[in-house]
């Protein structure tokens, strides 16, 4: 990845965050229950935006856009959809 | 048996923060190519959602050189790179592996618009691998009726369902005697890894058609992409092979539908959930078009059992 102020060109560079900050998107934010997770990482597989950290099942709220494909298939239950402020 | 999810490598080629909506099932499913393919690739999208999930200059959504091309030359561009590229080593200004050379293209790029040259690349055998994500419309524009879309569905062309049934890309391209064509789900994701990692192994056009259920276009709720897929495959809707050399083999959980182990399940839950069906399977003819509906999906299945036996 390399940084826009050094080749300022007609030309896209891989970076996080190219449809701006898509949290803003976001009505209901996952939570991650650390105790009753399994650590299956099926909701890393699932997730369309990569957000979720398959080891310290971390969620990047930044750019997590509230979608709930995480919270449907977790197979414990341990992630739960809750309202924005 | 498919890949483990734990199994899975780590690098990402589908960078946070890009513009999809919410719950992709293309964003979802590339995430899975990306991890099969790795950095050396060289990525050709046609007009469709992908390209605008790119985001906007100057940052980039896919960790990969993208190439935006015209809507109906996905296979003769991608042939022109292969050539390019081939004799760019052989002139010895390109060291190392060579690069994949990939087309990432909707259904209506593949099954209507981009036909043409898909085809003619597929009859030169040019060593690419072609992706369908197939949402079975041109979702990008507002939902218009492609070639992929099922009979009875809903779209802004077709406001009384559509009259016709989908037809069957993927044995198209088999029939094209291309060395390798595989369907593939965003449910099953170790089962899209294999696939994709076989199909880099293997030299000349690679075809593979991915079932990506669009919540817009097939109107269901967002958290619910991943069951409508999985629910597709169960009923029979979507079959999952791949063929080698022409030999077609079913995998799991088709292959049970296939081979009689296990009934496919009512097709009624998954049109049901679906608001492209739901709305006019409502009047006083709903039964006879459940059952046109359940016909296709039978053929389907009797046809590509019976096309399975034939190996030459």
């Amino acid at each position: 990845m390399k940084s826009v102020t050094k080749a300022y060109r007609p030309i896209s560079w891989p970076m996080k965050g190219a449809g701006g900050d898509t949290g803003s998107w976001r009505t209901h934010r996952p939570v991650i229950n650390m105790e009753t997770c399994s650590k299956c990482q099926i909701c890393w597989v699932y997730c369309p935006e990569a957000v979720i950290d398959r080891y310290e099942m971390t969620i990047d709220y930044r750019y997590c856009k509230g979608c709930g494909v995480c919270a449907l298939e977790c197979p414990t239950g341990a992630i739960s959809m809750q309202k924005e402020e | 048996m498919a890949t483990s999810i734990k199994n899975l490598p780590d690098n990402e080629q589908v960078l946070s923060g890009n513009g999809a909506c919410g719950g992709c099932p293309a964003t979802m499913a590339l995430r899975m190519v990306g991890k099969a393919l790795g950095p050396n690739a060289i990525m050709l999208l046609t007009p469709s959602c992908s390209v605008a999930s790119m985001g906007m200059t100057p940052k980039l959504g896919y960790n990969w050189p993208c190439i935006n091309v015209c809507f109906a030359t996905a296979g003769s561009s991608a042939s022109g790179i292969t050539h390019a590229l081939e004799i760019m080593q052989e002139k010895g200004r390109l060291k190392g592996e060579l690069p994949t050379v990939f087309c990432w293209v909707g259904d209506g790029g593949t099954y209507d618009i981009g036909f043409q040259a898909l085809s003619a690349a597929a009859e030169r055998n040019d060593n690419m691998i072609f992706f369908c994500y197939n949402n079975e419309a041109y979702s990008n524009t507002g939902v218009q009726r492609s070639g992929a879309t099922p009979r009875g569905s809903f779209t802004t062309t077709t406001p009384r369902g559509k009259r016709q049934p989908k037809k069957n890309m993927a044995l198209l391209m088999l029939e094209h005697h291309i060395p390798y064509v595989a369907t593939a789900t965003v449910a099953y994701p170790g089962d899209l890894y294999d696939k994709v990692v076989k199909a880099k192994s293997i030299e000349g056009l690679k075809y593979i058609e991915i079932l990506a259920p669009c919540y817009l276009g097939w109107q269901f709720d967002m958290p619910e992409t991943v069951q409508m897929s999985r629910m597709a495959v169960r009923c029979g809707a979507w079959l999952l092979w791949e063929a080698e050399n022409g030999k077609i083999t079913f995998n799991n959980p088709t292959s049970a539908i296939i081979s009689g182990k296990k009934a496919p399940e009512p097709v009624n839950d998954y049109l049901f959930k679906q608001g492209r069906f739901k709305r006019l399977l409502q009047g006083p003819d709903a039964d006879e078009r459940i059952a046109e509906i359940q016909g296709d999906i039978d053929r389907e299945i009797a046809f590509m059992r019976e096309r399975a036996k034939i190996v030459i």
